[in-house]
Order: C-alpha cells, then structure tokens, then sequence
C-alpha cells in the first residue's frame, strides 16, 4: 500500500468515526444556547472552541459531518444506479440511435451544473437537504454513464465476450455478468472522487443557503455563519474550513491510492 | 470541416432547445400556478389575477413557451415582478461584474497552471515535480468561498491591501480590477490545480511518444524538444479543459460574489429566489446554461480546426 493510500484510510476514517459517533455522543448539545459562553477560542471546556451561540464548534463539526457524508453518499449512489446502466446500454447498443440519445442526454446533463441544477430546484421546492442531494445526484449521473461507457466499449471487443455471446447470452446478461465486474474497480475509485465532489458541493449549496437549512448542522453553514465573524473570531471559520478541506484531501488520495493498489491501468476523469 | 461544424451546430440547437423545455417547465409548469406561487399564501386573489394577466398565465402552455423563447431571441427577457424592470436591463449591469471575473480567474489560472504543469512535468519525481503535485492536491481539496475569507482575513482585514468586498464600478477601470482581484484569485486557484495536473499528466504522455524520441535522435536537447515538440501536443486536452473550466468559473462566480458582496449574476439570482421572482431566475439560468452551451460548442470547433484527426473521428 502506497503512502498516499494509508493518509488517506485515515483521514477518511477520522470524519467516519467522528460521524458515526454523534449519533451516540457529543461533547456538548448543538441545539443548547449558551449566550455568555459564545465565540471561546479552541483550548478551553470547548475544545475548538464556540461560535456566536455559544454552541461548540467541535460537536456541530461532529454533526456536519454526518450531513455532508449523508448527502455526498446519496448523491454517489443516485449517480451510480443511473449512470451506470445507461452506460452499459449505450455500450451493448453501441452506434445505434439509444446509444446517440444516451450521449447527447449526457452531454445536455452537463450544461446544468450541480449549482445550477440546485438553483432551479431550490427557486421551486425550497432549499433543503433533500434537494441537495438530488442537485449533486443529477449531475453525477452522466459522469458515471459516460465512464461506464467508455470503460465497456473496448471490452465488447474482447475474445472472451465473443465467447459468451458464442455461448448464446444475451447483452443484457453479458453486460451485468462479464462486463460489469470488470469496470468495479473503475467505478470504486470514481466514486471516491464523485464522493469528494460531492462533499465540496454539499459545503458550497449550504455555504449559499440552498442545502440543509438550521437546526441541521452542516459545514457551508457553518462557514456562512462564520463570515462576518472572521476578524473578531478566526477560529469559527478556521475549524469547519479545515474539517472539508482534510475530508476531501483524504478522500482523493483514497481515490487515487486505490487506483493505485488495485489497478495501476485504470485512469480515472477529474474536472 | 464544414460538415463536422455544421453537425455539431445542429447538436448546438437541438442542446439549446431542449435546455430551453426543461427550465421553462421546472419554473413554469411544476409549481402550478407561478403566480400565485410568486406571490406567497398571503397574497390578495386580484393581486394575482393582475400577475397572472401580466405573465400571460391564461395562455395555453405552448403558447407561453413560444413566447418566452421568441423574446428571449429577440433579447427581451420578460419583465421583473420585483424589480419593474425589463430583466434585460438587470442582466446587463450586474453582466460587467460575473463576467470580466470569469475570464480574470481563467487568465490567473491559466498563467499558474501552464509553468507549473510543464515545470512539474520536465523534472519529473524531482522535488519541483513532487512540491507541486502536493500543492494541487491541497488545490482541488480546498474550498473556494473558503479559500476566499481566508484571503479576505488575510489582505483586507489584517493587511489592509486590499477592501473586503463591493464593487466601485468600472468609471475607474484600475480600482474596478483591484476589486475584482482576490475573488479572482480565490476563484483561479482550484482551478490551477486541476489544469496544472492536466498539463503535467498530457506532457509526460507525450514525451513518451515516438516523436520525440526522434526529435532527440536528431541533435535537440530535452528541452528543445519538450518546448518545440511536446508542449504544443499537450495543448490539445488542455483546451478542453480550460473550455470546460469557463462555465465552472461562470457558476462558481455566483458563490464567490456572496463571499465578497460583489453585485454580479449571483446576487441577482439569490435576491430573486429569496423574492421568488421567478421571472428573474428563468432568463439568468436560461443565460448561464446557454453560455456553458455555446462555450463548449466553440471549444469543440476550435480543436477540429487546430487537430484533423478529432474531425475524422465524428
């Protein structure tokens, strides 16, 4: 295992660990005010410290992170379950009109992007987490058939595909059965990247107010919290900006360490 | 040439056309009546009945979509509810501020992007090569409206070099660009990381490519062939990025204008969402999505011109 791999295990780890103890623990309550204990610098009772209410900031991180992983894992998955069969559809129909139609609905996908995707939802529906995650989920589909396509296509050229289909299988049961577990590892290291992406997307939208709305506690909102407060109290806007910057460092080098580890071949998009 | 043009025009339109049904049909159609949805619950039945008047609601569907297409063509987009103003005319102020930005944080991340990437490249695993890989990796990991309030602590509050934000204007072209710096740079910056490895990544593919091997068996040094041969090779996948890179820089300048106060596209947008004038935000998404459109339209032509092997490809 690559340097690259380890750090990021166990960066990844910590916002894990530190997530899926919230559910069972915090320091503090979030949803307590504590008026005469607000903007504490990190050291004291509160380890990093506390923002304009007085809450503590390493709980709420606590918290964030839960909203950020939730979100930024839907949005994969939506990705992924979409974005994957139309893939391999427009591979196993490769030339045909569906496979231009896949393409060109890709390509159009692409014109909205997640933020724009979330203004249109958000001007309609109203902001919230849920609408967050479709936002990033759309956009995260096309990257996913586009790869997945693009990944098939010279594996139907193969001899052992021949085969099966010599063998009488249809291309629907090539497809799950012969092309899909050979585009895995492709898939896993593109949904750590996607998976990044989406945790900056989660930050950015609620940043903006477009994503989880209070008493959800998330990170953008943190740090939009945190703006005019930044000259009096650096450390409100210091702590939830590090927090996604180490969450997306060691979910890249996770990316990149796996391709890595389990196929050095494989190059992967990042835009 | 012409016939690869003129087939990725007609992906152009059919694109645009069908941008064009979704946005209409996400704020139009979905919410049922816009009207009455723009207005809120408290609103008074004749004070809706005047907007629906106004927005044509009692046209058919169809009807409205021609019309707000053939306006938009015709570069009228529609009247704001709050504002009483052709949005028009809202777009082309607030235009000067969201797109001279996108285009300074283009240049910016161009210029960091090209020698650090080529840098990185010519002296591959070196500690150059290694030192700036680190540095794009803390670059695509980083934030940029965070990036950006650590540049306001940074040069506004504690240098005072630069001000925290707001625009004076373009009367003043050198004040205008001073203010426009540190969102582009915080804009810029994540987007240099991400070039800067493309840059590297398309450079070392070519310096493993035949010709040059032949271009160093002729008598030229690495570096003569690296800036003769290989450099100009490597620009091609570089393009596409920085095509792609131009409407991200466009969208992203909507929350980078929060982070700064800047009166750009993005102000507008979240005033309007938080008005619910949904006219304001159907013509200025309309506007970004047929930008990205038409920009990656022209990307895609500007390589067929300059490499005939994409053309054959189509």
């Amino acid at each position: 295992m690559s340097r690259n791999l380890i750090i990021g295990i166990a960066l990844t780890a910590i916002f894990l660990v530190l997530a899926a103890v919230s559910f069972l623990w915090t320091p503090y309550d979030i949803e307590a005010l504590d008026i005469p204990n607000k903007l504490q610098g990190p050291g004291g009772a509160n380890l990093l410290g506390t923002d304009h209410f007085g809450r503590d900031i390493l709980s709420m991180i606590m918290m964030g992170a839960r909203t950020s992983i939730a979100v930024a894992l839907v949005a994969v998955g939506i990705g992924m379950a979409i974005g994957i069969p139309l893939g391999l559809l427009a591979a196993a129909r490769r030339g045909s009109l569906l496979d231009e139609l896949i393409m060109r609905g890709n390509d159009l996908v692409f014109a909205f992007p997640s933020l724009v995707i979330a203004i249109l939802i958000t001007a309609v529906f109203g902001a919230s987490a849920v609408n967050a995650i479709i936002a990033i989920g759309i956009f995260n589909i096309p990257v996913f058939a586009r790869l997945t396509r693009g990944a098939a296509l010279p594996l139907w050229e193969r001899d052992f595909i021949l085969a099966a289909r010599v063998c009488g299988k249809s291309a629907a049961r090539i497809s799950v059965e012969h092309i899909l577990p050979n585009i895995t590892n492709l898939m896993i290291v593109q949904g750590t990247i996607q998976f990044s992406l989406g945790i900056l997307a989660e930050a950015a939208l609620s940043y903006i107010g477009l994503g989880a709305q209070p008493p959800t506690a998330s990170w953008g909102r943190m740090l939009a919290d945190a703006q005019t407060l930044v000259s009096i109290a650096p450390h409100t806007a210091l702590v939830p900006g590090f927090a996604i910057l180490l969450m997306v460092l060691g979910l890249n080098l996770l990316g990149d360490g796996l391709r890595d580890w389990l196929d050095p071949r494989i190059r992967v998009a990042r835009v | 040439m012409i016939r690869y043009a003129l087939g990725r025009l007609t992906s152009l339109i059919i694109s645009l056309f069908v941008a064009s049904l979704v946005i209409f049909a996400v704020i139009e159609v979905i919410p049922g009546d816009p009207a009455a949805f723009m207005l809120g619950v408290n609103a008074r039945p004749d004070t809706i009945a005047a907007l629906r008047a106004e927005m044509g609601l009692d046209q058919s569907v169809v009807t409205r979509y021609f019309d707000w297409v053939t306006g938009l063509l015709r570069g009228d987009f529609g009247q704001s509810w709050t504002y009483k103003t052709p949005v028009a005319d809202l777009i082309a102020d607030r235009i000067w501020v969201s797109l001279p930005l996108a285009i300074y944080a283009l240049i910016l991340s161009t210029l960091i992007a090209f020698p650090a990437g080529i840098y990185a490249a010519s002296r591959r695993g070196g500690p150059g090569d290694i030192t700036i890989m680190g540095a794009t990796q803390l670059g695509v990991a980083i934030p940029n409206f965070w990036f950006a309030m650590i540049l306001v602590l940074i040069f506004a509050i504690n240098l005072r070099w630069f001000s925290a934000g707001g625009f004076p204007g373009w009367g003043d072209p050198l004040q205008a660009i001073k203010a426009l710096t540190l969102p582009a740079i915080a804009l810029a910056l994540p987007q240099a990381a991400i070039l800067a490895r493309v840059m590297r990544s398309s450079l070392l593919d070519m310096l493993g490519e035949d010709f040059i091997r032949t271009a160093r068996a002729k008598g030229l040094t690495r570096r003569q062939a690296l800036w003769r041969h290989a450099v100009r090779n490597a620009l091609i996948p570089v393009l596409t990025i920085i095509g792609l890179q131009f409407s991200f820089l466009l969208a992203g300048g909507i929350i980078i204008e929060q982070v700064f106060f800047l009166p750009g596209l993005g102000r507008l947008i979240f005033q309007s969402i938080s008005a619910r004038d949904l006219i304001v935000v159907e013509s200025v998404v309309m506007l970004l999505v047929f930008t990205v459109i038409v920009v990656n339209f022209a990307v895609d032509l500007a390589y067929a011109a300059v490499d005939p092997r994409l053309r054959a490809r189509t």
